[in-house]
């Protein structure tokens, strides 16, 4: 496995970008409720801004435009209790969140490549349900709310990507970093074109024959997802509409085309005439009630297949060169970061990290009170708990609370105490894999242990805990279950005697046991085998090469399905075949101990531990 | 709120719907998760289901509307009187970024604020009793929100202690989730609460994609005149629904089935009992569906990948999806008999 080059998806970076700019601010401003939004690839500077005010022309000045702070919390975003209100009034008031606010207008997204998972969810079910449900703090209510995302991806390097559910509802995917600010913005489109467009929207008809084209032309382009062409053909809508008609034609399909599913592209059509799925398939679908039978006029499919092509060819011409090979390199890397699921490599935690947020808990364990929301928890029910006699509440003791119709404090009980949530990382669980069977003592199993040792150090670094499983003759050991104590591991490691033969299945099997549980208690796993891959005993037990090797393969290739990152440091004298060809298997990054100092050792090791590092960040 | 989008007018995705509609049929199948690519549909049928789903009895009165069949309602005083209501049955949605209070139920704050009274308001798990809690994102749910809803989900009552407050009430509700695997997985004790599994993949011949497409943009043009199409396909599946309900307790299965269960759970190496008698049911609700009397073999192979799926152990030998290891359960499981038949 290599490090790949950095990847630049799903963005044009060509010279038209003004030009797919400035028709996605019209386009969105015509109606973004049913465009969905932007994402707008796009550093913080004048272009940007630029844009923004363009945007902003198109649109009325009653428009209700909001921005999401990058670490909003779900009292603004989706709406909740309004306790200052609330208490001024004597009854429960209720506050509208930002998401309800930008109803009919639009909605900001800066910084959309560090929006949490949570908030993304958020954001993106409102879009789905035109509505916000809030059940929050003794409300229940649904707010309507319609609105356009304008999502600016200010990414750096390839750890961070814009998120994928948001990309997906959104059908204007643009760049601006390749646009100097110098270069002039000119277009013709003013606020009252705009509206105009606007009033006849509703009316504009799609044929059969454009949606044919446009589901034709994101198939053919690798687009998986099905929101792609339903959003090529809402702006092909817009479009028509933009120049006066209520019909979409070729024109306002090709555009479309190249606006929506262009910068979605996953492959180029080898050749538009051959490569189409045959139209007449539907047999096995049930037909479709009381709609037109499409099969009936076959004069009809040739202008049909003209326009298909068409519209793939208009496509196609506006996928810039580099994409396609960018995006292969992020299809494989997504292949093999797939079961590391966010979930599991950020954790919540209750004691460090980002806070994230607060929630009803108890104190203990480390829970940090978040002394301002418990306040405002306890404040609406004071009029209540003043009323009643103090003793029905049994977490208050009596002689502590201040007398009844005397001077009244704040009356704070258990139920009340809000908790700080934070995130952090999850930790990372090394698993050393140590061959110590005969073959491998004789090719330096103690400069295995060094290199094992130098790497505990790392792991020292970085907080990881450690495992250590060994193996040799007919049997793997877990000599040291996961653990934090790198002392201990080091003691383990020393005392290991070599010999007898190579039970290379049983080691990595029971790696991957241990892997799995770290994977459970949501750490990431790393494993880390040494070995010199010349494998002699079978799963079974029975000695014989081919078969203990092939025993080692398969389970090596678990991890791979797994999706663990690993490590195999191939212990053998001169470079074998069969540790690379484990490596090969697990997907791991293949390093030759090589017949060098420590230092050299360490250096290489540290390059490919934080290859691995980087890896896994990317994975998530 | 948007209308919904009709059941019936959601193009494939057969898996999906099949196990919606069991659940629908034998409630204590015990939820259906579904979990899949973007844009396949996923919220639209589960939501489109609220629209199908005939109505229930329910205690006059009730807050928690109790079957009066049951007779064991506690809520209204008049409750033994034998005054009932029809009510829909209830699919509750649990918003994103819901707190706990809400979802288990809390003081009132109204009451509290206004006339300084003390008064239960019941939550989301108290509307959901007898009907769908659907919880979309669910690998995104809160931990403290998975922990409430794993202890009702097994007891099927609430719990309320707060403020000196303390409420008890029945919360059976069938759970349904989705999500999308790459936002993150789910806790292994939550995956376990699902009776069914489904994975949904996004359609990938063009015929099914433009049919699609072209269904999504009539909905939102006329709405009003697409759900009218669709009306009477949808009533056709409630009557059918309907109908599978009643049958359900008369639908036999043999000892034969019961074996067969068996041994495909054991050939896959299910963990627990759990698996093996969701298989059960679910193969019998399948037969209620289809109109049969008994289970036959060909219902227990339908149904065995929806409600086995989740429930295989990981195996680093084999890295074939769960899927094809459960075709491959069944080939085996099954075929030497239809050989053997065959002669």
């Amino acid at each position: 496995m290599t490090l790949q080059p950095p990847a630049q998806p799903l963005f044009p970076g060509d010279a038209d970008a003004w030009s797919v700019a400035i028709d996605a601010a019209i386009l969105l401003a015509i109606n973004p409720q049913s465009l969905g939004g932007v994402m707008v690839r796009a550093r913080s500077g004048p272009t940007r801004e630029q844009w923004l005010t363009l945007l902003k022309s198109f649109l009325r000045r009653s428009t209700p435009v909001r921005r999401v702070p990058i670490n909003v919390t779900d009292e603004r975003l989706l709406g909740g209790l309004d306790l200052a209100a609330t208490l001024k009034a004597g009854r429960p008031l209720a506050e509208r969140g930002l998401l309800a606010e930008a109803h009919t207008g639009i909605l900001i997204l800066p910084s959309a490549e560090r929006l949490d998972g949570g908030t993304v969810a958020r954001i993106c079910s409102a879009m789905d349900q035109h509505a916000v449900a809030v059940a929050r703090d003794g409300f229940e209510f649904v707010d309507t709310t319609d609105f356009g995302v304008v999502a600016f991806d200010e990414s750096y390097g390839e750890d961070e990507t814009a998120p994928p559910a948001l990309i997906d509802r959104l059908a204007f995917l643009i760049e601006l970093d390749s646009i100097s600010p110098r270069h002039p913005l000119s277009t013709t489109a003013s606020l009252e074109s705009v509206e105009r467009a606007r009033e006849i929207f509703r009316d504009v008809t799609v044929s059969d024959d454009v949606i044919t084209a446009l589901c034709g032309a994101a198939l053919a382009m690798g687009i998986v997802s099905l929101r792609a062409p339903m959003l090529a053909i809402t702006a092909a809508r817009a479009l028509a509409a933009y120049d006066g008609r209520t019909d979409v034609n070729e024109t306002d399909a090709s555009r479309a085309a190249q606006l929506v599913l262009a910068p979605r592209a996953t492959q180029i059509p080898s050749s538009p005439e051959d490569d189409r799925e045959p139209e007449s398939e539907p047999e096995n679908d049930q037909p479709p009630p009381d709609e037109p039978d499409e099969t009936a006029e076959d004069a009809d499919l040739g202008e049909q297949q003209q326009l298909a092509d068409v519209v793939l060819e208009a496509a196609q011409a506006a996928i810039p060169a580099g994409v396609l090979a960018a995006l292969q390199v992020e299809k494989a890397r997504r292949a093999r970061g797939k079961s590391s699921g966010r979930a599991g490599a950020k954790q919540k935690t209750l004691h460090k990290g980002r806070p994230i947020g607060v929630r009803r808990g108890q104190l203990g364990a480390g829970a940090r009170l978040n002394l301002i929301e418990t306040l405002r928890a306890a404040a609406p029910w004071q009029t209540v708990r003043r009323r009643e006699p103090l003793r029905t509440a049994n977490d208050q003791r009596p002689s502590h609370a201040p007398q009844a119709g005397g001077r009244q404090r704040v009356q704070v009980r258990k139920d009340d105490f809000r908790i700080t949530r934070f995130k952090n990382h999850a930790e990372t669980t090394t698993i050393f894999v140590v061959d110590a069977s005969g073959s491998s003592a004789l090719n330096r199993l103690a400069e295995a242990k060094g290199a094992v040792e130098l790497l505990l150090a790392d792991c020292y670094v970085r907080r990881d805990s450690v495992a250590l499983v060994a193996f040799r003759g007919k049997i793997a050991e877990v000599l040291l279950p996961p653990t934090r104590s790198l002392a201990r591991a080091k003691r383990c490691l020393a005392g290991l005697p070599g010999g007898g033969g190579t039970p290379l299945a049983l080691g990595l099997d029971a790696a991957a046991a241990i892997a799995d549980a770290a994977r459970r208690k949501g750490q990431t796993p790393t494993v880390i085998v040494l070995t010199d891959g010349r494998a002699n005993i079978a799963r079974d037990g029975t000695p014989g090469r081919p078969k203990a090797e092939a025993d080692g393969l398969a389970s090596a290739r678990g991890f791979a399905t797994a999706g663990v990152s690993s490590l195999v440091i191939d212990t053998s004298p001169q470079p074998a075949q069969q540790s690379a060809r484990l490596a090969d298997a697990m997907g791991a990054v293949y390093l030759p101990l090589p017949r060098a100092d420590a230092a050299t050792l360490k250096a290489a090791i540290q390059a490919t531990t934080s290859a691995i590092k980087t890896e896994s960040s990317v994975a998530r | 709120m948007a209308a919904l989008f009709p059941f019936s007018a959601i193009v494939g995705q057969d898996e999906m719907k099949l196990a919606l509609l069991i659940a629908a049929t034998d409630q204590s199948v015990g939820g259906v998760l579904v979990f899949g690519d973007r844009g396949t549909g996923k919220s639209t049928a589960v939501r489109a289901l609220a629209g199908l789903l005939p109505a229930m009895r329910v205690v006059k009165g009730c807050a928690y509307h109790c079957d009066p069949a049951l007779g064991d309602c506690t809520h209204v005083d008049t409750a033994l009187c034998g005054e009932t209501d029809t009510k829909p049955v209830p699919v509750v949605d649990l918003p994103l970024g819901a707190t706990e209070d809400r979802v288990v139920g809390a003081l009132d704050l109204e009451r509290a604020l206004t006339q300084g009274e003390k008064a239960f308001e019941p939550g989301l798990l108290a509307r959901a009793h007898r009907g769908f809690l659907y919880i979309d994102e669910v690998n995104l749910l809160e931990d403290h929100l998975v922990d409430v809803l794993l202890d009702v989900a097994a007891s099927g009552e609430n719990v309320v202690e707060r403020e000196g407050l303390s409420v008890r009430h029945p919360a059976r509700f069938v759970l349904v989730g989705s999500g999308n695997p790459e936002e993150g997985e789910l806790r292994p004790q939550l995956l376990d609460r699902f009776g069914l599994s489904v994975d949904v993949k996004t359609p990938t011949d063009l015929a099914t994609r433009i049919d699609v497409v072209r269904r999504r943009d009539q909905f939102e043009r006329d709405t009003a005149a697409f759900i009218a199409r669709f009306k009477p396909h949808d009533s056709q599946i409630r009557n059918n629904l309907e109908a599978a309900r009643t049958r359900l307790a008369h639908v036999k299965a043999g000892d034969h089935v019961l074996e067969m269960g068996a041994r495909l759970c054991m050939a896959l190496g299910t963990d627990g009992l759990r698996g093996e008698l969701t298989l059960l049911r679910a193969a019998r609700a399948m037969a209620a569906l289809d109109g049969d009397g008994e289970v036959t073999e060909t219902h227990l192979q339908r149904v065995a990948p929806l409600a086995l799926r989740h429930r295989l152990r990981r195996n680093p030998l084999d890295d074939a999806g769960s899927s094809v290891r459960i075709d491959r359960a069944v080939r085996d499981v099954f075929a030497p008999r239809e050989e053997r038949r065959a002669v």
